[in-house]
């Protein structure tokens, strides 16, 4: 910890704050008093009724004294705060999960005609959209702000910042979500906000860039730790990404609506460019970064190669950028876009492999946890899926195997692999090692209800892909199917009824998932509720790791 | 080289820019050539602007998710051909903001949908799918007939997509209100809506309801045109500069 006792006597950065939110507040009040537009007024609403709230919150804790900035002491508060926004989201996000594929499984009970916002195509964006950007944002929110404090030996840098960056993010994902149920949306997968929402979201992710920076800049360490290089390369990149994809004209700068700035193959392209490195680097790069605090740190044992650690970043953040037109195989997009993309995607095959390599080996001497800890257990298994969904990518990605994959459930059964068996259960294994640690307790409440956890959600997962694979791959079989007479011999809906069965089942598997989550939740919950242990439990950075790069 | 890269170990912003750059060059080369290479965008005869009603239905296709589970893309394989028609082009989507083409077919591809069906079968698809297509998981759009459509920035619309390269002409521009509230009327005359937007631009009451013009008039009005415009005909496959 820093020798450092100087406080700042006034907290000059919640006042620039409180006045930034007057000037906000004021600013969305006129917009929503002069607009047209229903659904730009409830945007308005939205933001107005926020800036108030943080405008009061901000008043009371000036006048009280709040807001001092011990540079002595970790600001965990606001990961604390992360912790709990994620498991919130994570409930929503799959509940809605659930909720959709209840409706694809049984139209007639699970659709109201008298309520068309909660049709399929409201919902599915507010699904993705909760357990990618809010679920996994906040899971890599909460743990970049703990992660880079413990390896730069640093309270976060900026004050109040990271809590503007904190309530910045639910604002916004408070914005996309409603606004999705309302219908606003642009109409691309997985950059639905409309430009208001994504103009706050450049606001909010700048700060998110200082604030990391800033705190790296006052480390005691002289190396930067792995882990954080995969954090920036996930915030920059995504900056990038958000950015250039979201360039569109709103029809008025009262309205909610804005059209693309490209069309048609351009468009098409920019977006997965865009949607492929969201996966690439918010869901492969950031939970990376997870995987390389977390798994030694619990593992007690150093990362197992630090040249591999370079070779698989470097390679993996150049190689990833390139395999976006995978997404388009046999469209109208040109011929050599598509080649280019699919060679790359192969290449992907490898980086890929070396991260798992690289968590999985760390374990090497620590092979008993596996059989005594259910964090670990978590861990390596998402790891496990990270190795299995990174070599399905590849496969997928080969125009040929492509042609039958593309448009089918396959696509959907690939993505949850790596979206619940990867990025939840590393989310979970991060979580599970934080709460003890941030709420001053010894263990978690229930290791027995962590086993639990982690038997359900992991039969879960693999029902929900089995049951994919075999529906994707089976609807592409029929549509190409012929009869002997050379006639197509299954109309298309014939396809949909094929697939009752396997919808079923990731209904199930789907609401396995979502137990285990809840379970999680109630067990953090009693932890938090525990009395907190006598003895300090400080972690004061991975040691272990960080002298293995020496 | 392991020595070197301590350097960026040390200095942050020579790790950010080292991010930077190496993940700005798969982007550079992929997309920008798009916007010049000329053999990117067929050349063909019958692409034009939506018209106001068919761009109005558009936005609700938008609005209501639509593309996330119908795709806009004939891929050219032999099934999809003989299952949805001749195989997409990229011209057919150059007015397209954004573009739809999808990437999943939970209902099945759209971009040739136009004619396939009466307007009377897309009013009673929509309001409950399951009263045509039993087996169907489409979710039911009742309520776009009796919403009557917004009209009011219409223009707004016309004149953004304009600015993002749409040659939406002034005149285009300012009879949108007209040429939209005259797409939808069958017993309207002497408009110049088909002056404006060719003679081939069909002019009816969608929904069957002559009192107003509801969202469901104008998301017909937009399947019934899909996949219609170019001229197959001119079109020919295997020339040299369709060859990509």
């Amino acid at each position: 910890m820093t020798a450092e006792t100087q406080q700042q006597a006034s907290p000059a950065n919640a006042v620039v704050l409180q006045i930034l939110m007057g000037v906000l507040a004021l600013g969305a009040l006129l917009a929503t008093a002069f607009s047209p537009d229903p659904l730009f007024r409830l945007q308005g609403w939205i933001f107005l009724g926020a800036f108030v709230i943080a405008g009061a919150v901000l008043t009371i804790g000036i006048a009280n004294g709040q807001f001092q900035n011990d540079q002595t002491k970790y600001e965990d508060g606001v990961v604390r705060a992360g912790v709990i926004a994620t498991l919130f989201w994570a409930a929503v996000g799959m509940l809605v999960g659930v909720v959709i594929a209840s409706q694809l499984a049984w139209p007639r009970i699970f659709y109201f005609p008298d309520f068309g916002w909660l049709n399929f195509g409201r919902l599915r964006p507010l699904h993705t959209s909760g357990v990618v950007f809010a679920f996994g944002g906040n899971a890599l929110l909460c743990t970049s702000f703990y992660v880079v404090q413990r390896t730069c030996r640093a309270r976060l840098a900026g004050g109040l910042a990271p809590w503007f960056v904190f309530w910045g993010y639910q604002l916004f994902i408070a914005l996309a979500a409603i606004g999705y149920l309302a219908g606003i949306t642009e109409g691309r997968e997985y950059a639905e906000p409309e430009w208001i929402a994504d103009i706050w979201l450049t606001v909010v992710w700048v700060a998110y860039l200082l604030v990391f920076l800033g705190t790296i800049w006052k480390r005691k360490e002289p190396h930067i730790y792995v882990a954080n290089w995969f954090y920036l390369a996930m915030i920059v990149t995504v900056a990038m990404l958000h950015i250039v994809n979201n360039i569109s004209l709103p029809i008025s700068f009262l309205n909610h609506k804005s059209y693309s700035a490209f069309a048609g193959v351009q468009d098409a392209l920019t977006q997965w460019w865009y949607g492929h490195n969201a996966v690439g680097f918010f869901l492969t790069a950031g939970f990376l970064a997870i995987m390389y605090y977390f798994v030694p740190k619990r593992a007690e044992r150093p990362v197992y190669s630090y040249r591999l650690s370079i070779v698989h970043f470097w390679s993996l953040i150049f190689i990833y950028i390139w395999a976006g037109p995978h997404h388009l195989h046999y469209t109208a997009l040109p011929q050599w876009t598509q080649t280019l993309g699919m060679t790359f995607s192969v290449m992907l095959w490898m980086p890929s492999w070396g991260g798992m390599i690289n968590g999985l080996m760390t374990l090497s001497g620590a092979w008993d946890k596996l059989r005594t800890d259910p964090v670990i257990r978590m861990m390596t298994v998402a790891i496990a899926f990270y190795g299995m969904s990174t070599f399905e990518g590849p496969l997928m990605s080969i125009r040929t195997v492509n042609a039958l994959s593309h448009y089918t459930d396959w696509t959907i059964g690939h993505v949850h692999s790596g979206a619940l068996g990867w990025v939840g259960f590393i989310s979970f294994g991060a979580i599970y090692c934080l709460v003890p640690w941030l709420w001053k307790k010894e263990r978690m409440y229930s290791n027995t209800l962590i086993e639990w956890h982690f038997w359900i959600a992991t039969i879960g997962i693999l029902l929900y892909i089995a049951a994919m694979w075999v529906s994707g791959i089976m609807e592409g079989l029929m549509w190409r199917e012929y009869t002997p007479q050379g006639f197509l011999a299954y109309s298309f809906v014939e396809t949909v009824a094929a697939k009752h069965i396997e919808n079923v089942i990731r209904v199930i598997g789907g609401l396995m998932y979502l137990s285990g989550t809840l379970i999680m939740v109630v067990n953090v919950w009693k932890t938090i509720a525990m009395p907190s242990s006598v003895r300090q439990v400080e972690s004061s950075g991975p040691a272990a790791a960080l002298s293995a790069q020496a | 080289m392991w020595k070197q890269h301590g350097k960026l170990e040390r200095h942050s912003l020579l790790l950010v820019l080292g991010i930077l750059v190496v993940v700005a060059i798969g982007g550079l080369v992929e997309i920008t050539p798009l916007f010049f290479l000329e053999s990117t965008i067929e050349k063909v005869d019958g692409m034009r602007p939506y018209t106001p009603l068919e761009q109005a239905g558009r936005d609700i296709y938008v609005r209501e998710g639509c593309y996330l589970c119908h795709s806009q893309m004939i891929r050219p394989l032999r099934d999809e051909v003989e299952r949805y028609g001749h195989y997409s082009l990229a011209a057919e989507s150059m007015y397209d903001h954004p573009f739809q083409w999808g990437s999943k077919r939970t209902g099945p591809d759209l971009a040739r949908v136009g004619g396939k069906y009466s307007d009377a079968w897309h009013v009673a698809h929509l309001t409950d799918p399951r009263s045509v297509v039993p087996e169907s998981v489409m979710p039911p759009y009742a309520f776009l007939a009796k919403k009557e459509l917004d009209e009011s920035d219409i223009q707004l619309k016309l004149a953004a997509l304009t600015r993002v390269g749409v040659p939406y002409t002034k005149a285009d521009i300012a009879h949108a209100k007209a040429d939209l509230e005259a797409q939808a009327d069958a017993t309207a005359s002497g408009t110049g809506l088909h002056q404006r937007y060719g003679t081939k631009v069909i002019q009816r009451d969608y929904d069957g309801n002559p009192e107003k013009i509801t969202e469901m008039d104008a998301l017909i009005a937009y399947l019934q045109m899909l996949g219609g415009l170019v001229d197959f005909r001119t079109y020919k496959a295997d020339s040299p500069e369709n060859m990509r």
